[in-house]
Parts: C-alpha cells; sequence; structure tokens
C-alpha cells in the first residue's frame, strides 16, 4: 500500500493550522476530505492515487510540519483563539495541549474508529502513563528515559491483563466493564496508597532527574516540540497498524466479526493487539501530559475523561484519523474558550436563566455533543466531506457515516 | 456477632439503592439494547426535586417524606420519559448512538446542575427517627437502612406483579424476548419504549431521595458515583434480568461492606475483581441470557 506510507506525512499537514491561519484552513480540510476519498477507494484499487498528487500531499503535509514546528520562533497573533502571540509560554501550552488531546484522541481512535471498541476505560492507560511516571520519578532515583520505559512496560502489562479480561464480552458488556476497571483505578488513585499518589491533590512532578531544557516556563517550547513530536509519532504508529495486516482484519472484526471467525482468523487476539497498541500509545501522550502540566490529578484516569476522548472522537468524525485529530484540537480551544467566556463580565451580568447555562463550558459542550449526534453524522470531517459533494453522492456519504458508527458494536 | 449483623443491614441497604438504579437500567437495556449513561441524571434530579420539596415543607415529618418520595420519583419519571420521546426516540436501533447522546445528556446535565445548586454537597435532614437507631442480635442500625431496603423491596414486588400480571407487563416482556414479533401483532411497542423508560426513571428518583437519606447529602454527582456500580451490578446479573439485578446488587453491596471493613477498605476492588470473575467464568452473568 504505497498511499497508506505517505499518509502519516502528508496527512500531517497539522490541524492547528486551521487555527493559526484562517484561509488555508478551509483548503487543508478539504484536501484532507479529498484525500480520505482517495484513500478509500486506493484500498479497493491497490493503490492507484496519481504520482503528482500523492507528491503534493508530501509537500503540503512536510510544510505543515515545519509551519507548526518554527511557531515558537515566530511572532503570530490570533486574538479570541490563542491568549497571546504564538512564541509566549500561555499559547504555547495551550497548543502543546491540542496536540495532546489530539494524539490521546487519535489512540482512541485504533479502539472506536479501527476496531469498533466502545471502550469506557481508555483513561485507565493515559492515566496510567501519568502517574506511572510520576510515581516512578517520584519514589526512585532514576532519568526520565528509564522512568519512562519502565512506565510501558507496566502499561503493557495492565492492558494486556485488562484486555484479556474485557474482550470475552462485547459491545455494550465491553464498555460497562472497561468502566469498571477504570473506575477501580481512580478510585486506587484516590485513596493514596502508600502516600504514594498524593490522593485527591494530586502529584507534584518530581524535577530532580529530568534535564534542565524541560523545566520552568521559558522553556515551554521544548515541551511543545516533544508534543508535536508525540503527535507525529503517534500518527505514524496509528497509521501503520490500521493498514497493516492486523489493522485490515481489524476493520474486518468491526464489520463482521463472525466472518471473519469463519475464515479461521482470531477477533480476539486482534482485538486484544489494538486494544493493548491504544493503551501504549495513550500511555506514552500521558507521560508527556505529565512533564506538561507537571503533575497529575485524579482526573486523568476518571470516567469524564474517557467520555471527553469518546466526545472529540465523534465531534471530529468516527472512523477517520482526521477527524479525532481535528476533533481533539477543536475540544481543547473551546473548551479553554468557553471556561475564560463564563468567567467574563458579560455572562455575570445576564439574567439566571441565560447566566447558569452559559457560565457551565461542560453543559454548552454536551448540548453541542448532543446536537452533533442526532443531526451531524461524520462530525466535522464528514461535514466537510459532504459539502464537497453532490446531492445524489451525499445522501449516500450520510449513509455511510451512519453506518460507521453503528458498526462500532 | 453484632458487627457482623451491623455489616449485613448496611450492606443491604446499600444493596437496595444499587438496586433502584440498576432495575432500571437492566429493564431499559433488555427491551430497547439502551445503556443508559444518563440514568445517574435522573437519580440527581430526583434526589435535588425531593430535598427542595422538603425543604419548603418542613423537612422533619413522615408526611413530608413521603412526599419528597413521591416528589422525586415523579420528577425522575418525567425527566426520563422527556429523555426518551425527545433524544432516544430519533435513534433507534442505533446503539452506539443513543449511548452517546445519553452520554452527552449526562454531561449537560450535571453541569446544569452544578450551576443551579452548586458544586458542594448539601446536608439534608429528615424526620427525627432517621438519626435514631434500632438494635437488633446486639447491634444498632440507623434506621434510614430500614427505610431504603423496604422501599427497594416494594419496588421489585410492584415490578415483577407489573411485569406479570398487567397488560402493559406483558407487552414489555414480550418485547424483551422479541420485539419484531410484538411489532408484527400490531402493538405499537414505541409507547412501552416510554413506559420502561418512565419506570427506571421513577425508581432512580426514588432511589435518589432515599440515597440522599442514606450519605446524608445531596450533591450533583450523587448518581455518577451510584451510576458506576449499578452498571457492576447489572452486569453480574446479567443484562436485561430483573431478578438477575436483585441478587447482584445485594451480593455486591454486601461484598463492599464486609471487604471495607475486614480487608482495609478495599471494598471497591473486591467489587471490581468479583465483575472479572464473573466475566471469566459466565460471560453472561448470574441470570442473564446465553447471547
Amino acid at each position: 500500500m504505497t498511499t497508506s506510507k505517505t499518509d502519516p506525512q502528508s496527512e500531517a499537514q497539522p490541524d492547528p493550522q486551521q487555527a493559526t491561519a484562517g484561509s488555508a484552513a478551509q483548503g487543508a480540510t478539504a484536501a484532507t476530505a479529498a484525500g480520505q476519498r482517495r484513500n478509500r477507494k486506493g484500498q479497493h484499487d491497490g493503490g492507484a492515487a496519481a504520482g503528482g498528487r500523492t507528491l503534493l500531499k508530501w509537500g503540503a503535509g512536510g510544510a505543515g510540519v515545519v509551519l507548526l514546528a518554527l511557531l515558537p520562533l515566530l511572532n503570530l497573533s490570533l486574538p479570541g483563539v490563542l491568549p497571546g502571540p504564538t512564541y509566549t509560554p500561555g499559547s504555547l501550552q495551550l497548543l502543546a495541549m491540542c496536540m495532546l488531546m489530539a494524539a490521546a484522541a487519535l489512540s482512541y481512535h485504533l479502539l472506536l474508529g479501527v476496531t469498533g471498541l466502545l471502550s469506557f476505560g481508555h483513561a485507565l492507560y493515559f492515566g496510567a502513563g501519568v502517574y506511572g511516571l510520576g510515581v516512578i520519578l517520584d519514589t526512585f532515583d532514576i532519568p526520565l528515559l528509564p522512568a519512562m520505559g519502565l512506565t510501558l512496560l507496566l502499561v503493557i502489562v495492565l492492558a494486556h491483563v485488562v484486555g484479556a479480561v474485557g474482550l470475552r464480552v462485547t459491545g455494550i458488556p465491553f464498555a460497562m466493564v472497561t468502566l469498571a476497571f477504570a473506575e477501580a483505578g481512580h478510585v486506587l488513585v484516590g485513596r493514596n496508597p502508600g502516600q504514594a499518589t498524593g490522593g485527591e491533590e494530586g502529584l507534584t512532578l518530581a524535577t530532580d532527574n529530568l534535564p534542565e531544557a524541560l523545566l520552568g516556563v521559558a522553556n515551554t517550547r521544548n515541551l511543545y516540540w516533544l508534543a508535536l513530536i508525540v503527535l507525529l509519532v503517534v500518527f505514524a504508529v496509528v497509521t501503520w497498524v490500521q493498514f497493516s495486516r492486523a489493522g485490515h482484519v481489524a476493520a474486518a472484526v468491526r464489520e463482521n466479526e463472525l466472518r471473519v471467525r469463519v475464515i479461521g482468523l482470531q477477533p480476539y487476539l486482534i482485538k486484544l493487539l489494538v486494544f493493548v497498541v491504544g493503551g501504549v500509545l495513550a500511555s506514552a501522550v500521558g507521560m508527556v501530559y505529565l512533564l506538561l502540566q507537571s503533575g497529575a490529578v485524579p482526573r486523568s484516569l476518571s470516567a469524564d475523561f474517557t467520555i471527553t476522548l469518546l466526545v472529540m472522537v465523534v465531534l471530529g468524525g468516527v472512523g477517520s484519523r482526521w477527524g479525532a485529530i481535528i476533533g481533539g484540537v477543536f475540544y481543547t480551544l473551546l473548551d479553554q474558550r468557553l471556561t475564560s467566556l463564563a468567567q467574563s463580565e458579560a455572562i455575570a451580568g445576564l439574567p439566571d436563566i441565560l447566566r447558569i447555562p452559559l457560565s457551565e463550558p461542560l453543559f454548552i459542550l454536551g448540548t453541542l455533543f448532543i446536537l452533533v449526534v442526532l443531526f451531524l453524522p461524520g462530525g466535522i470531517t464528514g461535514a466537510v466531506q459532504r459539502a464537497t459533494l453532490s446531492r445524489g453522492q451525499r445522501r449516500q456519504a450520510a449513509a455511510r457515516q451512519r453506518q460507521a458508527l453503528e458498526n462500532a458494536e | 456477632m453484632s458487627t457482623i449483623v451491623l455489616l449485613t443491614v448496611t450492606g443491604l441497604g446499600l444493596g437496595a439503592l444499587y438496586f433502584l438504579v440498576a432495575s432500571g437500567l437492566s429493564l431499559i437495556y433488555g427491551l430497547m439494547g439502551v445503556l443508559n449513561f444518563a440514568h445517574g441524571s435522573f437519580l440527581t434530579l430526583g434526589a435535588f426535586a425531593g430535598w427542595e420539596f422538603a425543604r419548603r415543607a418542613g423537612a422533619d415529618n413522615w408526611w413530608t417524606f413521603l412526599g419528597s418520595l413521591l416528589v422525586g420519583a415523579v420528577v425522575g419519571a418525567l425527566f426520563a420519559a422527556f429523555t426518551e420521546f425527545v433524544l432516544i426516540r430519533r435513534l433507534y436501533e442505533r446503539h452506539i448512538e443513543q449511548v452517546l447522546v445519553t452520554v452527552g445528556l449526562s454531561l449537560a446535565s450535571v453541569a446544569l446542575f452544578d450551576g443551579i445548586w452548586g458544586t458542594d454537597t448539601i446536608h439534608i435532614s429528615g424526620p427525627a427517627w432517621f438519626r435514631e437507631t434500632t438494635g437488633i442480635l446486639g447491634a444498632q442500625i440507623a434506621n434510614d437502612r430500614f427505610v431504603a431496603i423496604i422501599a427497594a423491596v416494594i419496588v421489585l414486588l410492584g415490578l415483577v406483579f407489573f411485569l406479570k400480571r398487567t397488560r402493559y407487563g406483558m407487552i414489555i416482556r414480550a418485547g424483551v424476548e422479541s420485539r419484531s414479533m410484538v411489532t408484527a401483532l400490531g402493538i405499537d411497542v414505541r409507547k412501552a419504549f416510554t413506559l420502561v423508560f418512565a419506570i427506571g426513571g421513577a425508581a432512580a428518583g426514588l432511589g435518589g431521595v432515599l440515597a440522599s437519606h442514606y450519605f446524608q447529602y445531596v450533591s450533583p454527582l450523587l448518581g455518577g458515583s451510584l451510576l458506576i456500580f449499578a452498571f457492576i451490578v447489572t452486569v453480574i446479573g446479567g443484562l436485561g434480568s430483573l431478578t438477575g439485578a436483585a441478587i447482584a446488587s445485594v451480593v455486591v453491596a454486601l461484598l463492599q461492606q464486609f471487604a471495607n471493613f475486614y480487608l482495609n477498605g478495599t471494598g471497591d476492588f473486591v467489587v471490581v475483581v468479583a465483575l472479572a470473575l464473573v466475566l471469566l467464568f459466565r460471560p453472561s452473568g448470574l441470570l442473564g441470557r446465553k447471547s
């Protein structure tokens, strides 16, 4: 699959571009939608994409990554979206958070979008990365990289155990079981066993063994670059898994598990593989999240966080990698904007009936989410994609996008 | 001995609350295949409605308490029926989207409760008798436990009677078995859907008022914390089985209480381990049908 191999770089044309360059954004998303159509076609035709277009995608993707990488050195202002010019630590922190959430949403996309596993316990692995690294750095006197390796090992074991038990059931029961395990982790961290996790207060990052370059507000740009690397790596791994042989079997499991079994393949093992890969990616994102936030709070393990990831993926569009990325960025920016809106003077002056709903960001996000599920199948990417099609194709596309979600059971 | 009696009765009281949430969840899942994440919000709204009523009518007599139970149940039922009518009905047979809509509703409603009643817990009081204790076999047991247990038993008996003896109960049971067959017989099964949601919401609202007396507070997070255990109860009991939910709620709550006392507050983990064991050896739950 030549098309798939070129994807990570070419599609990595970054979505924050949508945030940074308003006019270029439309072109970028349209190109994405076209790219996805081509991809789907490519799967059937055996990768017959035109060479020129591939080159264009490579170039655009590379330029996007370069632009993102240069942002900390530039002085661009986006009033209303970013708190200040792009080189300031506040903006870089927010952009890095957007990229990390996009990466976390991508790891969830691997479960929900590719394999059709509706997990309500994905926060367990993200939180295991956050708390695992935090506790290890706090307890043992070892450098950052070995500590990260140790955390990954622990997460691999954890994901195998939970996956092996949870995947014995499918569909809605699977959702409940993963939820129960994640909740157990959440409770464990809240209980503060052995004074290791700091309980409800959370854990402060132990900085003794960290490299200088990752500490302090002045070095936020290094963390920003680290977040960018994590996003690129997660994107590459997700693409690789999705278009590998295992990924094709996983997609087949999503469509019809019985048929896969009749062919003689083992859905259980494939699902377990995807579950573990998704968990490991989420924990890697969690580790960088710990460094960026300089601390851990129990919320990163809670069912709320899993639901946040689910909302991101669905807002962006289930089944599309770009949907996960756009959803993650869109949600993070909107959440940040709504929170500052809630504290603004304009809201405080309104009568109660308007003030109370508007001052609760989650109320607005929850309502928006319901509206997207009811009226916008395929989320943001789906809507953009449909806008570029003719009327007849549009109806087909809507049906297909609804199907993509329904297969996820 | 007195410790064991105390733990058992307290556990039964907690189990009663689990059952009130899980019965609705299980019925809704059995009939419609909907995993209702908003069920906790029905409970929370019921609890707040009961509290608002009791606060206005004077919190310390029995009539107000019974009134608050009724208000909680009615508000829960109305909210649930509204949810079914406005959100779920548009998405028949699209189970994942139904789950997503209820997830969105629970996010939005909990945030709204936060905005209206504040995020802090509000301490409540009931009839003075609730604060007193009754001695059974040497154990001093708080009286509100008995109220929760009695209410849950009444709800269980009422539901069983309704399902076995009435026409609508029969339609619901038939719908759980085979919805297409019921539709083919010319019965509008959608009415049964709204009805099941209303019943589940009423049980949850009732459970909300009782839970607020059991824990002696109301807060927007009351429903969410009970909902997780109610999910575990429905999976262990077998999805769609009312009797299974009743047995599993008692088992889960007792396990939790005893483990919390004898095994250093590890109740929540013991419950999750029990869930894992049930899934390993009996994936369809205690009384669930083989899928």
